[in-house]
């Protein structure tokens, strides 16, 4: 089975550790790995942006890039999901999410590591209601959830149930500045979601709703951490929380201005 | 508001979100009050065995009639002509206005009530009427609310979900002479009955939208909470029912299918208090139906958005919505508001709301909780990609998308940016990094720089033999 | 400048205002000319409930759910639980030659009904998964009648009652009179701030008597 990895242009450029992560987990399951150097982006950003056509290059280079493989995972639930929905069709390459990959294709039972933390799963958008990574809120099926499932298999992680366990974080690619205020207002409500129910550790699928709440959690100096899921599968994370090292701010200035939001 | 009476200034909906999430105390308790119908909605569909196959049903016998909609139009003509039902044909919002003005205008009417009708917001009835001398009331109580504000309704089901029980003690101080400071809601919803009760009692006509028409039998079905429908068809001589040509369904059978669905997805009851089918006239009564296109058979083909005429206006996906919830019903400067107003509104005015497509970060919550499955959230996808081709969005956005999509489609490009960003991230001043131009950063801190790019460590580290 | 609005020349029943014939000619000719692709109407299964309890017993939680009140009563007894229910003095009227209360019929006034306290139909059909009552013109008088009063008691047989509304719509002829309506609980409102009120416009309240033959007749050898 060739694997190919495939890594998202911001877990590239601003987030390396999650595609290590992505990378030794599947070696470590018996995977033959390869990451195709020459990819960029999935083209989502322009597609979502209402300009699909500014995409079309991106798409065929993304194509190029995975053509000889069997599979290509990557650590995103969105780009897997535009992949699949754009790019797909015109390939042999089946795109998988990595939770997904692990629990569909190699049936995961068992995992290696462990993580003493109080964790709150951010079911991201496009995973969930796109790739049907867990059963939705919205509609009367059975429940199932592939992310908590393999979470499940961590020694000592205590997953956290939240008040509404899949509302969007408000990321949503352009959304997030172009409708600034309430991209902000629903990150706010999510985070203060998770930390009504003690919650140490936010994870999930996609590091750009992550990084949105991150960005968040940072400026607001809120008393949480955010870890996407396949360093904590991996066990790359520091295996045990108590109180998260709080980040210092380059300017507390900017602290007291916007901790009030 | 009705599109007629506004002038076509772009609605910008990320600036009216703003305004109304800026209210704080106000935003929150909108969204939890919308979210409680949300998980009344989830527990009382839970109880229904089969609840989605009782969605793919409605979509289905939606897409059928549809697909047949001249033949049932035609045969539901014919069974309400049959019964003594009057039936009336307009191509447009001005032409309804103006049936229903002459109806109104040759019967010497001057007293009309109305029951809920979105079509009836849609088209500028109330204005229309109202600068010809009637006088029009709505009866819902939420829609006498807004109608006594002067302001459309901001939620489908909900019209003044925007508005707290102050505002509405001293609306209705000015208004009905209620003591000032009473803002119990009991009491205030009984002074309005008091005020209304005499308003049916002494109305002329009445003026109701449409839930359901049945082809087969020529009937109406009108449902209501409150009986105002009711009060007012029933105690004026004439009827005038006004709907969306997309309203019909072949058979009463499948009403058993939409009725179960309907009130459980807007409010999560299990069938609104009064479900009420109109076939023929009260002896010595009139009624009218009047069949309007505005648009409908326009949206009818275009195939992307076509299904959203299947929409039976429960609001599930405005309660549902994350963003709806936060940045409130007016934002959107549409009726119907939310979600599914977001995917309509482009259709009738691109020039207006183009920026209803972007309100949305396409979680596709509304598509999984529509009781007849639009796939709103993919429409809102594609009205993105019309609003960019027919050139609605900023000449500095779409040079930015080009560049985006020049450096990706090249790996030198891509690496070379992704450098160009860390270093930026690095080195360049926070005041720099986090001015004007950073929306992002406004709230939000950015990311981290790491010390290398994935790229640059697989080189490294994977194949550095 | 636009480009031209691509999206809004695909069809249409065309601008401006037409009258009658014309308006109708042009909505079907715009109907056509979208050439949707067929769809089959499906069939109505697998969504039918298979609840098998009591129906009788789950009508009872549903209207209770919808605020209405329901009794269980022998048929012969209507009059006395509508008398025990309301208080004495309370004008109380029925559209049934069935009940000895003032008669109401298609004749009534408006105003006169707008008096009333209590009235009293005849329901024709009851479902279980709802609590709604289906109420037929010839039970009620004038239309406006059960939406005037105060107070509506609508007696229901209980074999009257099916589980879903599919059931309901298979017993049903809904053309067979001009006007019928399902009555699923008392008017009611949620319009100010989500805070429920009972009594919008309509009836304050509504009772349900299921009635049922007596069940302990004296049985002599």
């Amino acid at each position: 089975m060739k694997v190919g990895l495939f890594v998202p242009c911001y877990i590239d450029q601003f987030y390396p550790q999650v595609a290590v992560a992505t990378l030794e987990l599947l070696e470590r399951l018996g995977c033959e790995v390869a990451y195709p150097r020459e990819q960029t982006c999935c083209g989502q950003p322009m597609a979502n942006a209402g300009c699909a056509e500014d995409a079309e290059a991106t798409h065929r280079h993304t194509a190029a890039c995975f053509r000889e493989f069997d599979y290509a995972v990557g650590p995103s639930g969105s780009c897997v999901l535009h992949l699949r929905e754009h790019v797909e069709q015109t390939a042999t390459v089946r795109y998988y999410e990595l939770c997904q990959f692990l629990v569909d294709v190699l049936q995961v039972d068992r995992l290696d590591a462990s993580f003493s933390c109080k964790v709150g799963l951010h079911a991201s958008c496009h995973g969930l209601r796109g790739l049907r990574l867990a059963s939705s809120s919205e509609r009367r099926e059975p429940p199932f959830d592939h992310v908590a499932h393999l979470l499940g298999m961590i020694d000592g992680l205590e997953l956290v149930g939240l008040s509404r366990p899949d509302e969007c974080c408000g990321f949503g690619g352009i959304f997030a500045v172009q409708e600034e205020a309430v991209s902000v207002r629903m990150g706010a409500d999510r985070l203060d979601d998770h930390l009504q129910h003690g919650v140490e550790v936010v994870t999930g699928t996609d590091m750009s709703c992550l990084m949105h709440l991150d960005g968040l959690i940072r400026r607001r100096d809120m008393p949480l951490r955010v870890l996407h899921v396949a360093e904590i599968l991996n066990g790359s994370a520091e295996a045990s929380c108590g109180i998260p090292p709080s980040k210092p701010l380059r300017s507390a200035r900017h602290v007291r201005k916007y901790r009030t939001l | 508001m009705h599109d007629a009476a506004q002038n076509a200034v772009p609605v910008d909906h990320s600036d009216r979100a703003a305004r109304f999430i800026a209210k704080g105390e106000q935003t929150t308790w909108h969204d939890s009050v919308l979210w409680r119908i949300r998980e009344k909605r989830d527990a009382v569909s839970g109880s229904v065995e089969g609840w989605e196959r009782l969605r793919d049903l409605a979509s289905q016998i939606k897409e059928h009639t549809l697909s047949k909609l001249d033949e049932y139009l035609i045969e539901f003509e014919e069974s309400a002509t049959a019964n003594g039902v009057q039936v009336h044909w307009a191509v447009d919002a001005e032409a309804h206005n103006r049936i229903v003005y002459d109806l109104l205008k040759v019967r010497g009417v001057r007293r009309v009530v109305k029951s809920k009708s979105m079509l009836t917001e849609e088209c500028g009835l109330n204005p229309y009427l109202e600068a010809r001398g009637f006088d029009v009331v709505d009866t819902d109580l939420g829609e006498r609310i807004v109608q006594l504000r002067g302001e459309p309704p901001s939620h489908l089901v909900a019209p003044a979900i925007h508005i707290r029980r102050e505002e509405i003690s001293v609306l209705f101080h000015e208004k009905l002479g209620t003591p000032a400071g009473s803002s119990d809601p009991q009491f205030l919803a009984g002074a309005m009955r008091q005020d209304l009760r005499a308003r049916f009692l002494a109305a002329d006509a009445a003026i109701t939208g449409v839930n359901f028409a049945v082809a087969a039998t020529g009937g109406l079905v009108v449902v209501t909470n409150e009986g105002n429908a009711d009060l007012g068809v029933h105690l004026a001589p004439v009827h005038i029912a006004c709907m969306g040509i997309e309203k019909l369904i072949p058979k009463p059978e499948h009403l058993g299918v939409f009725l179960r669905l309907l009130a459980r997805s807007a409010t999560g009851q299990p069938l609104s208090i009064y479900t009420s089918h109109f076939h023929r006239p009260a002896p010595g009564r009139e009624l009218h139906i009047v069949l309007v296109d505005n648009g409908r058979t326009r949206h009818l083909s275009r195939e992307d958005f076509r299904a959203s005429l299947k929409c039976i206006r429960c609001g599930a996906c405005l309660n549902t919505c994350p963003v709806y919830r936060r940045s409130g019903g007016h934002s959107y400067g549409a009726t119907p508001s939310g979600p599914i107003g977001a995917i309509l509104a482009p259709g009738r005015d691109m020039e207006k709301y183009a920026a209803l497509p972007f309100a949305s970060s396409l979680c596709g919550s509304c598509s999984d909780v529509c009781p007849v499955k639009i796939d709103i959230h993919a429409q809102l996808y594609r009205w993105r990609q019309v609003a960019v081709r027919e050139g609605h969005i900023s000449g500095k956005k779409r040079l930015g998308m080009q560049m985006v999509g020049w450096i990706t489609r090249r790996p030198a490009r891509y690496r070379l940016a992704g450098r160009l960003a860390r270093s930026l991230l690095r080195y360049a001043p926070r005041r720099l990094l986090y001015g004007r131009w950073n929306a992002w950063g406004r709230a939000r801190e950015l990311p981290e720089r790491p010390a290398r790019s994935f790229g640059e460590w697989y080189a490294a580290e994977r194949e550095k033999e | 400048m636009k480009q031209e609005n691509r999206h809004n020349t695909g069809g249409g029943a065309g601008n401006g205002t037409q009258n009658g014939s014309h308006a109708r000619e042009a909505i079907l000719e715009a109907v056509r000319r979208a050439r949707l692709p067929a769809v089959p109407l499906p069939a109505i299964a697998g969504v039918r409930d298979a609840c098998t309890g009591d129906p009788v017993s789950r009508f009872m939680v549903s209207a209770k759910v919808a605020a209405a009140a329901v009794q269980i009563v022998e048929t012969g007894s209507v009059e006395t639980a509508v008398r025990e229910r309301f208080p004495e003095g309370a004008s109380i009227a029925t559209t049934s030659a069935a009940w000895s209360f003032d008669r109401m019929d298609a004749r009534t006034d408006a105003h006169t009904m707008a008096q009333l306290d209590v009235l009293v139909c005849p329901g024709e059909l009851g479902v279980a998964e709802n609590g709604a009552v289906w109420l037929g013109e010839s039970g009620m008088g004038p239309r406006a009648a059960p939406f005037l009063t105060q107070h509506l008691v609508l007696v229901l047989d209980r074999s009257a009652i099916v589980s879903d509304m599919h059931a309901a719509y298979d017993r049903l002829d809904v053309a067979r009179e001009g006007y019928g309506v399902f009555v699923a609980g008392p008017s009611k409102t949620a319009d100010i701030e989500q805070t429920l009120v009972i009594g919008a416009h309509g009836p304050r309240s509504l009772t349900v008597l299921l009635t049922q033959a007596a069940r302990f007749k004296s049985v002599t050898i």
